[in-house]
């Protein structure tokens, strides 16, 4: 734990004049477009936008799995060229190794660092004392719940000690009660281990009671749409979620983000309508069908 | 320890993880529900191999003909005795054992070789391009179409036959392995990259324990070809082992030892495979229920 607390402070990242498309067969598809974001040292930050507008796409270049197109990711000034143990992920479908029990998987980073055996079962215990598991850490994940297989999977990411936190809609499958609870854990361990933290979510309370500052995003291509600070003072309670200014801050996010939604569907069924139209008229003229 | 983190923290499963030594009488009757099922599917499955032999007895006492001539099957007591009589004569076991061993050769060397191919055909793209035209061209070739050419390439004839058997699972448990790699959840990797770890290592704690459900599938089938073509290689160009038993039984008119010869051969096969199986359950202690 101290040598996690010895590294504090850092973790600042920056994202510039990003692009990114994919190559399909029908062309390159343009996910994100012309983004600026930033993440300061020891900052919540969280991204929302419609489905489908990029989000995941821009985490996984911060997360250095996906190249930009065109623009820079940098964390602490240093360009991100592919993944590292300093850039920590948790994913929606949790993604433990079902082979490893609960200790294994929170031990795996500081194995591939040639940590001791014993020295980093210590580690992994101290780590899911903190999440309240250190009774499952023989279990196999299987037999886990979702709450606990993803308390596990923030857990194994942060064993490593990394200075940036990358979450990719964490608690999307989970019910509304493990939620709450889950954002909670993840506040307290943020809070203790004072580093940077890049969440992704499509549920607007939850990005506003989690984050420093949230930015949304537009329709595809994905950009930055608007940066709201959220003032909300901390530690926060879950009682302020029906305060006047969590609700105005609510209001003002929700309907920026109807508005991409609604741009979002739009295109897609004109999209559609279009297409069908298209095959019509190339594939089978009228006489044909006759 | 703030209050979430302890409401995080459920007590219900707390009872699986910690037994606390409840009393024997108790602690069997859950063994009993839990396994119910398994003890209704071993009661009934007795029972079905009972009225098999039942039925076996019946129909070769009374030589039934019914499309199928029961006149010359050996009746199961007749069979009985003469399963006494060969567990002790030491040509019957060396037949045992000799299948036993080439079926051990074969099968290991189709393991070793099999396996890592598998895996670094599933790893590496170029390889997999190299070796899978050429697999698929031999792998429709039954092992039994070998013996000819297996006769040709081997000086000795229990080299041949060993490489029949060889052949009979190898296949099975390439394909069965590439099959687990391809099946590999790329989130795993991208987790394990995140978590630091290379390439060697993402091969030994994500490619490697991914694939072994399916490497142990391809295991299960390759030992079951294994004795299938073993047994026929015997029967083609051996001097010893259980097929060649069993037929040189038919050659000799002993019919109660064909019927032991075969009834051996379906006892090691079934023996093999819960071995196979047995040993899965072991390198995969996350799969057992
Ligand atoms: N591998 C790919 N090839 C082609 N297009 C892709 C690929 N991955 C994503 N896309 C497209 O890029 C766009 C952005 O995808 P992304 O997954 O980043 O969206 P998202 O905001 O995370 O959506 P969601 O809220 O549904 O998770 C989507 O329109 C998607 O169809
Ligand atoms: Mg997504």
């Amino acid at each position: 734990m101290s040598q996690i607390a010895a590294e504090t402070r850092q973790g600042h990242i920056e994202v510039r004049d990003f692009a990114l498309s994919y190559e399909t067969i029908d062309g390159a598809v343009e996910a994100v477009t012309d983004t600026q974001i930033h993440v300061e040292a020891g900052e919540f930050v969280s991204i929302v936008g419609p489905s489908g507008c990029g989000k995941s796409t821009l985490l996984n270049a911060v997360a250095g799995f996906l190249k930009p197109t065109s623009g820079v990711v940098t964390v602490d000034g240093s360009v991100v060229t592919g993944p590292s143990a300093e850039r920590g992920m948790v994913f929606q479908q949790y993604s433990l190794f079902p082979w490893k029990t609960v200790r294994e998987n929170v031990e795996f980073g500081l194995k591939m660092r040639g940590m001791p055996k014993f020295e980093r079962a210590r580690a992994a215990r101290t780590l899911l004392g903190l999440a309240g598991l250190e009774a499952f850490e023989n279990h196999y994940p299987e037999r886990l719940s979702g709450g606990m297989k993803q308390r596990v999977g923030i857990v194994r990411a942060l064993a490593t000690g990394p200075k940036v936190l990358l979450l990719d809609e964490p608690f999307g499958a989970l019910d509304a009660q493990t939620r709450i609870i889950m954002q909670q854990i993840l506040t307290n361990m943020w809070q203790r281990l004072k580093i940077s933290v890049l969440f992704v979510t499509h549920d607007i309370d939850e990005a506003i009671f989690l984050s420093d500052r949230v930015y949304c995003m537009t329709a595809r291509p994905g950009s930055i749409k608007a940066e709201i600070q959220i003032p909300l003072e901390r530690p926060r309670q879950q009682s302020m979620m029906m305060s006047s200014e969590f609700l105005a801050l609510r209001r003002g996010l929700m309907s920026l983000i109807r508005e991409e939604s609604l741009k979002a569907m739009g295109g897609e069924i004109t999209d559609l309508g279009m297409q069908g139209l298209g095959i019509e008229l190339q594939g089978q003229s009228i006489p044909d069908i006759l | 320890m703030t209050s979430p983190e302890q409401a995080a923290a459920p007590a219900a499963p707390a009872a699986a993880t910690l037994p606390s030594r409840p009393e024997f009488s108790a602690r069997a009757a859950r063994w009993f529900r839990l396994n119910q099922d398994r003890l209704r599917g071993l009661l009934i499955g007795t029972a079905s191999l009972i009225l098999f032999l039942i039925a076996w007895h019946l129909l070769t006492t009374y030589r039934v003909v019914f499309f199928v001539k029961f006149t010359n099957v050996p009746a199961p007591l007749a069979v009985y005795a003469s399963f006494t009589k060969a567990i002790h004569d030491p040509k019957f076991l060396m037949h045992i054992l000799l299948s036993c061993r080439r079926i051990f050769i074969g099968f290991s060397l189709a393991a070793l070789v099999g396996v890592p191919l598998g895996l670094i055909m599933g790893r590496f793209k170029l390889v997999h391009e190299i070796v899978f035209p050429v697999a698929e061209v031999l792998r429709p070739i039954p092992a039994i179409a070998w013996v000819p050419m297996a006769i040709m390439l081997w000086p000795t004839n229990e080299q041949s036959i060993v490489f029949i058997t060889f052949l009979g699972s190898f296949f099975p448990i390439l394909v069965n392995t590439l099959h687990g790699m391809t099946l590999v959840d790329p989130v795993l990797v991208r987790a394990a990259k995140c978590l630091g770890a290379r390439e060697a290592s993402i091969f030994r704690e994500v490619y490697f324990p991914a694939s072994l459900p399916h490497i142990f599938t391809g295991l299960t089938v390759g030992m079951g070809v294994a004795w299938v073509s073993l047994i026929a290689a015997e029967m083609i160009s051996g001097q010893f082992g259980i097929g060649y038993f069993t037929w040189e039984a038919y050659s000799l008119v002993q019919y109660a030892d064909i019927a032991l010869g075969m009834i051996a051969i379906g006892v090691l096969g079934l023996g093999s495979s819960l071995v196979i199986r047995a040993a899965g359950q072991l390198v995969m202690p996350w799969r057992s229920r």
